[in-house]
């Protein structure tokens, strides 16, 4: 029997570390439960505060649902950036890296099976949460049309790029990092400005939040519920942002590969 | 030029981790079909030079060959065509023997992944173990489903570190039995790093005797065990170990 040649990308190889999470879920009760958990739980959470301050707050009022709809797309961003640094650390904990690349399994190979891995995920956790959000609060993120499609992209690349970022800190420093994994996101949320506008934050870190994809996200969402229109200007300024951060996401996981080889760390990787 | 005849060629191979030289301007050849053992004390090096070859860890200095390819510049040419086994270096506990089995197949390339499993569970007697996680499998069916995980692609060269460390005489007989009777099928490279003196006798043809990141001494076991006027490999193992002068007949 002869292996096949190792092409420079294989959607096979991909596809093989794709299966190897998705064996990992679906063997794992507590693991597709906590998909799951979180989210709903935010959103029932926030469906409250909404209900509540839809008869206190003339904000809200004007648009019900802008907490829940923020609630649902920040977790997008955040399950994404966890899709990839969950799938990441499996490997860390279970001291498969070497194994894995002493295979023609290339990094390339398996940056792209974090991301569609992350993109499973993030479906499995916010789709029952939108769906669970129609039922008890009459709020669907589903009425925000198109638009929607747009935002949940970009926040998913964002959450990607992050998510890379992690990775490469945890090839570095192995699970020293471990909590990074969990605490990243919510180092940038006061400056996404997820549930109130951009304008509301001091004039410094104004600037801060422009560089931040997610924000744009938001400051769209807020105008096509507000006054109906999609804003192009942030589309685009989330868009470039995007594409940058996920060039320098994926370029430190790569640079943090090489150092590992040089480190001997690949061999050393586990708790 | 590179040697056809050679499974691997080192020349001038170094490895320093900040401050310490793992391996230290090492050289030797492993001729295609042989089994050779890195022989040395904990630390010597020998793991680092196994990571090596695998391309596992970059060189600080030197070249490696490996199947007639440049392992600095185009290890993944080669990686289908060798494969490793090590107990230090675990596969996903929670996932079942068939289901890691399954995805090394894949990234291995394999035509018919259900049909190699199948065939590799009847030589390493894993038929009733295939649908249980690996993380619940005694040490001695884990380094079976380790060495199956190794053969799944038919590797030109294996490498294993210690194969069988941390196994009952019977069950290390019988991974030592299987692998001269698969080499002699298939006509592999072995290059196998043990301290176990009964294990590089019985499958080793040379020995590469390591001590600080060096190769002190080569040749077969018994011309080792004949050069250095001992009674036995493991005499010769501890005199080097030692540091004490080899005694020359």
């Amino acid at each position: 029997m002869s292996a096949a040649p190792a092409a420079a990308f294989s959607g096979r190889r991909v596809g093989a570390m794709v299966r190897r999470y998705v064996y990992l879920l679906v063997g794992s009760g507590p693991r597709a439960l906590e998909l799951l958990y979180w989210p709903i739980v935010q959103m029932i959470l926030w469906g409250f505060t909404s209900q509540f301050l839809m008869t206190n707050s003339s904000y809200v009022a004007r648009a019900g649902g802008v907490l829940l709809g923020a609630v649902l797309l920040w977790d997008v961003m955040f399950r994404g950036q966890l899709g990839v640094s969950v799938s990441f650390l499996e490997e860390l904990w279970s001291r498969n890296l070497a194994s894995l690349f002493a295979s023609p399994l290339r990094p390339i190979e398996w940056a792209a099976a974090l991301v569609v891995m992350s993109l499973v995920r993030v479906v499995i956790g916010i789709a029952p949460a939108a769906l669970l959000a129609i039922l008890l609060y009459h709020y669907s993120i589903f009425a925000l049309g198109l638009p929607l499609i747009a935002f949940f992209v970009l926040l998913l690349a964002m959450g990607w790029s992050i998510g890379f970022i992690i990775g490469a800190l945890l090839l570095r420093f192995g699970l020293g990092a471990e909590s990074m994994a969990w605490a990243a996101a919510f180092l940038l949320a006061p400056a996404a400005a997820i549930y109130y506008p951009v304008a509301i934050l001091p004039v410094w870190l104004q600037d801060v939040a422009w560089a931040i994809p997610a924000a744009h996200v938001f400051e769209g969402m807020r105008a096509v519920m507000f006054t109906g229109r999609f804003p192009l200007q942030h589309f685009v300024a989330a868009l470039g942002l995007d594409a940058l951060y996920l060039v320098i996401g994926v370029g430190a996981f790569l640079v943090a590969f090489e150092i590992a080889r040089r480190r001997g760390s690949l061999l050393q990787s586990g708790e | 030029m590179p040697d056809p005849a050679a499974a691997i060629e080192v020349e001038n191979l170094v490895k320093r981790f900040k401050r310490t030289t793992a391996v230290d301007g090492i050289a030797f050849a492993v001729a295609r079909g042989a089994c050779v053992a890195l022989l040395g004390t904990n630390g010597a090096g020998k793991t680092t030079t196994l990571a090596m070859l695998l391309g596992l860890v970059t060189p600080s200095a030197g070249t490696i060959r490996v199947l007639g390819e440049d392992m600095l510049r185009h290890r993944h040419r080669v990686l289908g065509r060798m494969n490793f086994s090590s107990p230090y270096v675990d596969l996903p506990q929670r996932l079942t023997v068939r289901q890691n089995l399954d995805i090394y197949a894949r990234l291995y390339g394999l035509a018919d992944v259900g049909a190699r499993i199948a065939a590799l569970a009847r030589d390493l007697q894993l038929e009733t173990l295939l649908d249980r996680a690996v993380g619940r499998l005694s040490a001695g069916q884990k380094t079976r489903v380790a060495l199956a995980k190794a053969l799944l692609n038919e590797p030109e060269l294996l490498l294993l570190d210690e194969p069988t460390a941390s196994l009952d005489p019977n069950t290390a007989d019988w991974v030592r039995g299987y692998l001269e009777a698969w080499r002699t099928r298939t006509g592999a490279t072995i290059v196998l790093a043990s301290h176990n003196m009964a294990e590089v006798e019985r499958l080793a043809s040379d020995v590469l005797m390591m001590r600080r990141g060096k190769i002190v001494d080569r040749g077969a076991p018994r011309a080792l065990v004949r050069c250095h006027g001992r009674d036995t490999l493991e005499q010769v193992f501890l005199a080097l170990a030692r540091e004490t002068e080899p005694v020359t007949p």
